[in-house]
């Protein structure tokens, strides 16, 4: 192993983050800290993961979009970023593709995700 | 003034902070850096400290060095760079200096040779324009245009930019901040790019424009220094007891 894929692995060992085992076509709920002047809360944001990107080490970062009041809104959180408080599976959807941004110019029925009822946990 | 360090460029990560950003940052690693010359005023007119990093195979170092590394009783080295300093920050011969030399928080500059581009047209080396897409331009859209005036000069003038060889150059980037460093692996963690390629050797000064802060170490951070202190402190808990 190299020196800095090294480095990634111990500080994503000392982040000490529970990752959830997802795909793009979940549906997630991300509970993200907000600071507000001094005080900080975790907002919770729920949708589609329609892209997952740069694996699972330390660069790893995923896309969630959602139609918030009618509007599409897409957020990109890095996966091991201190943030990012919890990530939560709420729906598994079976999907063909790695990178769902057909989604994009869908609205409605034909932007449904078909759940994936075969979903087999990781072993180990 | 004390003497700056030369150093291998590893790559390039990113560190997740207690706050939460993200900081991106190019990893150094000191490699047997040891003093291997002095500069003095008396000798040479000047003070400076002749540092050198990396091991280098003798069968493939020179005669000339060979001695040279053998005057100052250290294993030949791959990289090989002068500093000056002021005369109370002379570093004695054979010396290790270790990654603690600068402090988290610290501003540096950092100067390498370029990653070589070649022979570049002026747009990309001199971020010029260009011509236009349409309107009658043919062929020469990425052009540099005219170079000068008429027959009053009636010639270009010396440094006209135009395309050329671009990159493989001493590049100094200044003020980068030292994120973190790591003693045991010989880390320092800078915040930003540096130039040079990956395995590339890079210099680090502190930097010029920037106040040195508290606690740094005069005259240099020493691996000596850091191994006689705990051997100190031993026998002096043993006289207690």
């Amino acid at each position: 192993m190299n020196l800095i894929a090294q480095l990634e692995a111990e500080q994503v060992a000392a982040l000490g983050k529970d990752i959830p085992d997802f795909k793009a076509g979940d549906t997630i709920r991300v509970g993200y800290k907000v600071t507000e002047g001094t005080r900080s809360r975790v907002q919770n944001y729920e949708g589609v993961c329609i892209a997952r990107k740069n694996g699972k080490g330390v660069a790893g970062s995923f896309t969630v979009r959602k139609i918030s009041f009618g509007e599409g809104v897409e957020r990109v959180f890095p996966l091991h970023s201190t943030n990012v408080d919890s990530i939560t599976v709420v729906r598994r959807g079976r999907v063909r593709r790695a990178k769902l941004y057909y989604l994009r110019s869908r609205r409605g029925k034909s932007a449904r995700i078909a759940e994936d009822t075969t979903y087999k946990p990781l072993k180990g | 003034m004390r003497s700056g360090i030369i150093a291998k460029k590893v790559g390039m990560t990113r560190l997740f902070m207690e706050d939460g950003k993200a900081v991106p940052v190019t990893v150094l690693q000191l490699d047997a850096l040891q003093v291997v010359a002095q500069r003095t005023s008396d000798k040479d007119g000047y003070t400076a400290v002749q540092l050198g990093a990396g091991t280098a195979k003798t069968k493939r170092t020179s005669q000339a060095m060979r001695g040279h590394f053998a005057a100052a009783k250290v294993a030949p080295k791959r990289k090989v760079a002068e500093f000056r300093v002021s005369e109370e920050n002379l570093i004695n011969v054979g010396e290790e200096i270790s990654a603690e030399h600068y402090l988290a928080g610290q501003k540096v500059d950092v100067s390498g040779t370029s990653i070589g581009k070649g022979f570049q047209g002026a747009m990309k080396r001199h971020n010029f324009g260009g011509l236009r897409a349409t309107h009658g331009v043919s062929i020469s859209h990425r052009s540099h245009g005219s170079t000068g005036q008429c027959q009053d000069p009636g010639k270009v003038f010396k440094g006209k930019k135009m395309a050329g060889h671009m990159g493989a150059a001493r590049v100094t980037t200044q003020n980068l901040e030292v994120v973190k460093t790591d003693l045991d692996r010989g880390l320092i963690m800078i915040k930003g790019a540096v130039p040079g390629s990956k395995g590339g050797w890079v210099t680090v000064k502190d930097a010029v424009k920037k106040k040195l802060p508290d606690g740094v170490p005069f005259p240099a951070a020493l691996k000596s220094a850091a191994t006689e202190a705990p051997a100190a402190e031993a026998p002096a808990e043993g006289g207690e007891a």
